[in-house]
């Protein structure tokens, strides 16, 4: 795929224009203009942000009312085939062939994308051992349990060697052990190949991908280098006040100060770059509020998302 | 120091930029049905009535005496006739299941995710089906004919029977394309391969045996078109030099319009994302 090196020179895998996709009267996805760079990108957002319509359309199985999306350097809606043939999709809920055992089912997947039988039968050995199913493998998928049949929708998804991954919610499910295991195959296989890691967990997100686009309502709420938008540390901080606590919430409002958790007894607190901490304790003076507790904090990929989301 | 690399390794073989899908599909579904012995119990007793038929052409040619045995138009016909019982059958068998399991397993999406297109996988699914029923009608009606020219060492009958091949041909392709479309169609319209079995029983059972009472109450044979398999016999009918009970024309626009409903009903079903809206 000559145009995917140059579109892949580019550094990016997915490229999206203005896309729209509707169902029914119902508006999935906004408009949505972003662009996937290599590597693993986390795509994030509450359910119903559009990451799985998202997913759906980039393979072709959902066609948008509007825009371009180009995948791997080719449009979507011209190629979706070939698209395919070098693309895994792991979907989020429950999927198989049913009656058939785990080496079987990956082999034939494999077969589907356009292996020969022996390479199919051969590598679904090698992929059902890399993720962990090596002593399961002729067992029927229907007996497996839940963390074992994310492992084989991840095996079939990588049983051709795609050059691009989507991957929708794979940790769901899985008990903490499983979890870290899946998101260190996660993170091992991004060395190699690109990953499109959709997910409403922030920290599978966080510790699998370098990448993350938001969604919310069907409209990039943002979306960039995970380091970049969490910022610089010095500028969120921990909070704890005694007084009117919404008076004071109000009056950073208006000074132009974001704060959130504001229910608990800790709120985080967001002060703009370039402008000093000490404008906290000036404006809980002006309102006659006790700071108890004051501690600058790591700002983490949930500060970005609900910075995004506006909560 | 880890003497063997065990993360990711990319796959260097052959790839087939256009892999026939349906070949693959279909495939699978005739070994997945193989291997199960009750299914090849059916498929040996669905050939029991050739075996009959055999011995009966082997006596018919051979004997003088037991020339009454000896084959006619009518026995390739009645031979057909009667393995409609073993094609429902085989239909339910290994047909309820196809598509209807598939979206128990959520496998359409799968299938779908995959370089292969919607009318990759229907005519897949379908050949598996139409393979087990060529086996059980065309195949040993073939035989049956290579058999009579075998024991009589000639190939006379089949010189005066020249509309015997494409009647027995065509015959056995609409019964085929028949079933296999509507069971199909209708394991589309379900997650439980019972349900879609029972639809199926209930299409061609309760509309036939509709069809006789109402024929018989009126005397109207215009009823036929009620039954599916019954409206296709009209056809085989026709095709054997039997004048049917209805113009032919009539039942042949019944069975592609039915034919143009299995269609759409599998174009509207099989879908990888179920829009609710």
């Amino acid at each position: 795929m000559n145009t995917e090196r140059s579109e892949r020179s580019n550094g990016s895998t997915v490229v999206l224009e203005n896309v729209t996709v509707r169902y029914g009267s119902h508006q999935a996805l906004r408009s949505v203009s972003v662009a996937f760079p290599e590597g693993a990108t986390g795509l994030l957002g509450p359910n119903g942000a559009g990451k799985s319509t998202l997913i759906k359309a980039l393979l072709g199985l959902l066609r948008p009312a509007e825009g371009v999306m180009r995948v791997l350097g080719r449009d979507v809606a011209e190629a979706p085939l070939a698209i395919r043939a070098h693309v895994g999709y792991m979907p989020e809920n429950d999927a198989h062939i049913p009656g058939m055992n785990a080496v079987s089912f990956v082999a034939y997947c494999g077969e589907l994308c356009g292996l020969p039988p022996a390479d199919a039968m051969q590598r679904a050995h090698e992929v059902l051992f890399y993720v962990g199913l090596g002593e399961a493998r002729y067992r029927n998928v229907e007996t497996y349990s839940t963390g074992m049949k994310q492992r084989i929708k991840l095996a079939q998804a990588l049983v051709h060697d795609p050059d691009l991954l989507l991957l929708d919610e794979p940790t769901n499910g899985m008990d903490p052990k499983g979890r870290d295991e899946m998101l260190a195959l996660i993170r091992d296989i991004a060395d190699r190949i690109s990953v499109i890691l959709s997910s409403h967990v922030l920290p599978d997100v966080e510790s699998a991908c370098e990448h993350v686009v938001v969604l919310h309502k069907g409209v990039v709420a943002t979306h960039g280098p995970i380091a970049a938008l969490k910022g610089d540390s010095a500028r969120v901080f921990e909070l704890r006040v005694k007084g009117d606590e919404k008076r004071f919430i109000e009056a950073l409002r208006e000074a132009g100060i974001e704060s959130h958790d504001e229910s608990g007894d800790v709120m985080r607190v967001f002060v703009p770059a370039g402008r000093p901490a000490r404008v906290l304790f000036e404006v809980a003076a002006r309102h006659g509020v006790q700071v108890r507790h004051f501690r600058a904090s790591v700002p983490s990929l949930e500060d970005v998302f609900a910075r995004a989301l506006g909560d | 120091m880890p003497i063997h690399d065990q993360g990711y390794r990319r796959y260097s073989g052959a790839r087939i930029l256009r892999a026939r899908s349906w070949l693959v599909i279909a495939r699978a579904g005739i070994i997945e049905r193989l291997r199960e012995r009750r299914f090849l119990a059916l498929l040996l007793v669905a050939w029991l009535l050739f075996v009959v038929r055999a011995v009966q052409i082997y006596f018919g040619t051979t004997f003088v005496r037991a020339s009454f045995f000896a084959p006619s138009e009518e026995t390739f016909h009645g031979f057909l006739t009667q393995q409609r019982l073993f094609v429902f059958f085989i239909t339910i068998y290994a047909g309820a299941g196809l598509i209807a399991s598939d979206r128990q397993a959520n496998a359409l999406q799968l299938y779908l995710s995959k370089p292969i297109t919607r009318h990759d996988y229907i005519v897949g699914k379908l050949a598996t089906l139409a393979a087990f029923l060529i086996a059980v009608t065309w195949v040993p009606a073939m035989m049956l004919l290579m058999l009579q020219v075998l024991f009589s060492g000639s190939l006379e009958f089949v010189s005066t029977h020249p509309r015997l091949v494409p009647a027995i041909t065509i015959t056995a392709a609409l019964q085929v394309a028949l079933a296999s479309m509507m069971m199909l169609a209708l394991s589309s319209l379900s997650r439980s391969r019972r349900f879609a079995a029972m639809l199926y029983a209930l299409v061609t059972i309760f509309a036939g045996t509709i069809e006789r009472v109402l024929q018989t109450a009126t005397g109207a044979a215009g009823w036929v078109l009620l039954s599916p398999q019954n409206t296709l016999l009209v056809i085989t009918d026709a095709l054997f030099g039997i004048e049917p009970e209805i113009p032919v024309t009539i039942a042949l626009i019944a069975i592609v319009t039915l034919m143009a409903v299995c269609v759409a009903v599998l174009e509207r079903r099989v879908r990888a994302v179920d829009v609710v809206a």
